[in-house]
């Protein structure tokens, strides 16, 4: 595929602005010398362009997508119409507060439903994605211990099994990370944290479902323990697809959690952003919020707010988008996505696990984890072959080599929104590589083979990085 | 109700009894009883989508769209060529994850490939990453790339927007770091003051200025450039994309780190958000650098392809040693940013920095001669401050018709801003409303 760069040429363009009704002015300060070299294109041969480009790109809709931990479902074309509504695109965000009445109500709705699921009592919309909502419920417990003067408290507890974000979410706050074990069942191990609990506990952060798909069912307890420290509990709301109205995080002894609208709640991707993460609190922690939240027809900030994640509002039309898809399912829709996504990841691990070994021989939640170790001992062929073998059955690979805990894994999340014979066709896949693995080996390893490019080299794009194009 | 679940009860039932459950609460008994919600939330019932439709067209019908807008103050009011959403809303692009797999990504990594080309275009630096949030946490993020165990203290202008200010502090607020403002003069950053200041502190890792800043005012970059580097302390300019379009570049100023509020490549007011962070440096802070890269290799056939590069830098590998936690960030907009650029291309890109800089002199001339005089005589791009007897009265004047007049910023002071999309007309038509309001 030509950059877009290799298709402009001088002198093309496409004409946007009109002619100047006013005198020319440039201001009476130094200017560029040279012009940008953006590209010089017409609007058909741009349209082409991207047009390639999509088509080297895969949407939902190009076909299953079990990438474990990102909660890939279907999008909603409705979130879309609602969002390009011009009464939410085309109002500025420091627009008088009479003036977005709309926006605010909107708000408050999401706010008000996204409390109701989580069992918190405070809502912030402002920060722009799970991550960002990580760090924001970290620095909301940073607050609390320092408020009460226990400055010592400089000790976040995270499970081995962790996403990456949640240590690196815990040292932006200026925490140190300690890393506990997980059981042999893929749960916390209690008496190590038990061990790690102390003085200097700032909290836990946990995902539950944790990221090999199992319920800590000793979740109370755990909560309970790091209370009893001290500590406060934070909810990575990651899995909540596999529990949403099922279990509220604040019932089951949460502080904090951040949600991320992009997975749970159906927005898109955007191959990678925009999302939005927003965090919810309890009461005690709600003085400390971030941003604005909305109350009364207008927005009211935080007694001792630690501040603002993003500049305005965060990513509000994601939000509209999010609340379109909640009003849609409504309070009897909302638990059908967890006994959807869990019986349909269990349905693909049923079948499969005479094939694929599993992580856990347990009942899995909306995910589950496989290992691929005993292939990768014998005929060489790993996690990733696997993963690159279904992409020639037009299947998007699970995720690989995560969580950590797992040599050779590969987890597969299918999502509420796939239908029983897409999981059968799948499951064929699977089954269908497993016996090439059986037979040869070396042409897993192949993988894949009918996919726009080949395997590509990562270690030399590293080792002499080309970051931009330069014109020859 | 509206469901978007494919597979209907009597699956469901069939699908949980051939994998060995008898229903939903022996596929969930591992879930400790005091654990589990009791009877449905407390959320309104499920609705059609014509019902959706309804209330949320009247959310935003409760919002008013006005016909005229001069507010900027980091959301501008740019036109947004029809051929962006167009691109942008394809299925491909909407709905793909974060191109992992690079096989069947290559559209997603080459459209950032070209964005992170076209950003070190529009701001002249070595390198920019494949987007962050906002402008103002690509600031915040850009501050803590500064900072080492020798360099910590934070500098940022006071003629920064306080929104980015903000934020700087929040995320400072983790490390513990230490943000100090440096005064304004004159509406602009008091140059003197600045380098008293950083002479005096060893420890100065970054100085942050806005270009132009808050006001409007565009400062001088090469003498800031000049006192900072001597205090062997960082630049990082906040630049507004659109003035790049005529202003001496960040790079040609010498700046060590450029981050922008994207929003006025062609993402829309939104009420502000998703929005879009540039950020971009230079060669020397390559492994510094936070963020995903997009990077240039070769197939096993030898063709060109495109992947996810120098991830070591990255949470998902360093964890707790990463250099941020970003993960997702804004890959969307950031391609509506190159397909806006595209679009306009290098002439465009001038077109459109000329039009709005002449529209906000025009404005400014005419504010002057009805005795609505510029609070500060520094030049300015396309937003200027004016002293006026009242504010209110006469934002409020402008409301009543249809117009969204400048941000106030105190009893007598306004921001104004002007873009393409502000006519000759319009701009009179503030002026006679001005006018009317002073003189009665």
């Amino acid at each position: 595929m030509k950059l877009i760069f290799e298709r402009s040429m001088p002198g093309r363009g496409q004409d946007i602005f009109p002619e100047c009704d006013v005198e020319i002015k440039l201001p009476q300060a130094a200017l560029r010398e040279k012009e940008a070299a953006l590209p010089e294109i017409s609007e058909n041969e741009m349209g082409r362009h991207y047009t390639e480009l999509a088509k080297a790109s895969r949407g939902v809709n190009d076909g299953f997508y079990p990438l474990g931990s990102c909660t890939m479902k279907h999008n909603p074309r409705i979130n879309e119409k609602m969002a390009a509504l011009p009464g939410f695109t085309n109002i500025h965000p420091l627009q008088p507060e009479w003036s977005v009445y709309g926006a605010c109500k909107a708000m408050e709705m999401l706010e008000h439903d996204l409390g109701e699921i989580t069992g918190m009592d405070r809502i912030t919309l402002q920060p722009a994605a799970g991550a960002q909502g990580e760090f924001t419920g970290l620095l909301l417990i940073k607050s609390y211990h320092e408020s009460r003067g226990e400055n010592q408290r400089k000790e976040i507890i995270i499970p081995d099994s962790a996403h990456g974000t949640n240590p690196a979410s815990a040292a932006m706050a200026g925490f140190k990370v300690v890393v506990i074990k997980s059981n042999e069942k893929g749960m916390i191990d209690l008496d190590d944290l038990k061990a790690h609990l102390s003085e200097k506990t700032a909290g836990l952060m946990l995902t539950n479902p944790n990221t090999v798909g199992i319920f800590d069912d000793n979740i109370m307890e755990i909560t309970r323990m790091v209370h009893e420290a001290g500590g406060l509990c934070y909810y990575d709301g990651a899995n909540l697809n596999a529990v949403i109205g099922l279990v509220r995080p604040g019932d089951i002894g949460f502080d904090c959690i951040h949600l991320n609208l992009h997975k749970t709640f159906s927005t898109p991707h955007g191959g990678g952003g925009p999302g939005a993460g927003p965090v919810g609190c309890k009461d005690f922690l709600a003085e400390f919020m971030p941003g604005t939240y909305s109350k009364d027809d207008g927005f009211v900030r935080a007694e001792k707010s630690l501040g603002d994640m993003t500049g305005f509002h965060g990513n509000f039309l994601v939000c509209m988008k999010a609340l379109t898809y909640l009003l849609t399912i409504g309070a009897e829709g909302v638990p059908e996505l967890a006994k959807n996504a869990v019986l349909n990841a269990n349905y693909m691990m049923e079948k499969l696990k005479d094939y694929y070994p599993m992580a856990y021989d347990h009942t899995c939640m909306h995910e589950f984890v496989m290992s691929l170790e005993k292939f990768h001992k014998e005929s060489h062929v790993s996690a990733l072959d696997v993963a690159k073998a279904l992409l020639d059955y037009g299947i998007h690979p699970p995720t690989m080599y995560f969580p950590l805990i797992v040599d050779e894994a590969l987890m597969v999340e299918p999502t509420e929104t796939e239908a029983k014979e897409v999981l059968d066709e799948a499951i064929e896949a699977f089954i269908a590589i497993h016996k090439q693995m059986m037979e040869s080996p070396e042409s897993v390893m192949a993988c894949p083979v009918t996919t726009p490019v080949r395997r590509l080299d990562e270690v030399s794009a590293a080792r002499h990085p080309i970051l931009k194009y330069t014109a020859e | 109700m509206g469901t978007f679940i494919p597979n209907t009860k009597e699956e469901q039932l069939k699908m949980l009894n051939e994998i060995g459950y008898a229903d939903f609460d022996d596929l969930f008994k591992d879930i400790p009883a005091e654990a589990r919600v009791q009877g449905e939330l407390n959320l309104p019932k499920g609705k059609s989508e014509i019902e959706v439709s309804q209330i949320m067209e009247e959310l935003a019908s409760d919002n008013v769209v006005f016909d005229s807008i001069f507010r900027g103050a980091g959301a501008y009011n740019h036109y947004v060529p029809a051929a962006v959403d167009a691109i942008a809303n394809k299925e491909e692009f909407l709905t793909a994850y974060t191109p992992y797999q690079a096989e069947i990504s290559q559209g997603i990594l080459q459209s950032i490939f070209e964005y992170q080309t076209m950003m070190c275009q529009l701001t002249d630096m070595d390198i920019a990453n494949a987007s962050m949030y906002d402008g103002a946490s690509a600031a915040a993020e850009a501050c803590a790339m500064t900072q080492d165990r020798k360099h910590s203290t934070i500098y940022v202008s006071d003629t920064v927007d306080k929104r980015i200010l903000s934020v700087i502090k929040t995320y400072a607020f983790g490390k513990d770091s230490v943000v100090k403002t440096i005064p304004a003069a004159a509406g602009a950053t008091d140059l003197a003051a600045l380098k008293e200041t950083l002479e005096a502190d060893d420890k100065a890792a970054c100085f942050l200025m806005q270009y132009p800043n808050f006001n409007g005012i565009i400062e001088d970059g090469d003498a800031i450039a000049e006192i900072v580097h001597g205090a062997g302390a960082q630049l990082i300019m906040s630049v507004n994309p659109i003035a790049l379009g005529v202003l001496k570049t960040p790079g040609e100023i010498g700046a060590d780190i450029v981050v922008a509020e994207g929003q006025p490549l062609g993402l829309g007011l939104a009420y502000g958000g998703p929005y879009l962070g540039i950020l971009a440096t230079t060669e020397k802070n390559m492994r510094k650098i936070v963020g995903r890269l997009v990077g240039e290799t070769k197939d096993s056939q030898g063709e060109r392809g495109f992947v996810l590069t120098l991830q070591a830098r990255e949470q998902h590998i360093r964890r707790e040693k990463a250099a941020s936690n970003i993960c997702s960030n804004e890959a969307l907009c950031a391609l509506k940013a190159s397909i806006y650029l595209a679009t306009i291309g290098p002439k465009g890109l001038k077109q459109v920095a000329t039009l709005c800089t002449s529209k906000a002199h025009y404005l400014a001339e005419k504010f002057e001669e009805i005795g609505m005089k510029r609070a500060y005589e520094g030049e300015f791009f396309h937003e200027f401050v004016t002293t006026c007897p009242n504010a209110d009265q006469l934002l409020d004047a402008l409301e009543d018709n249809g117009i969204l007049g400048g941000l106030k910023l105190s009893d007598t002071e306004i921001l104004w801003c002007c873009t393409e999309l502000n006519s000759k007309e319009d701009m009179d038509d503030v002026v006679e409303i001005a006018k009317e309001v002073f003189s009665a």
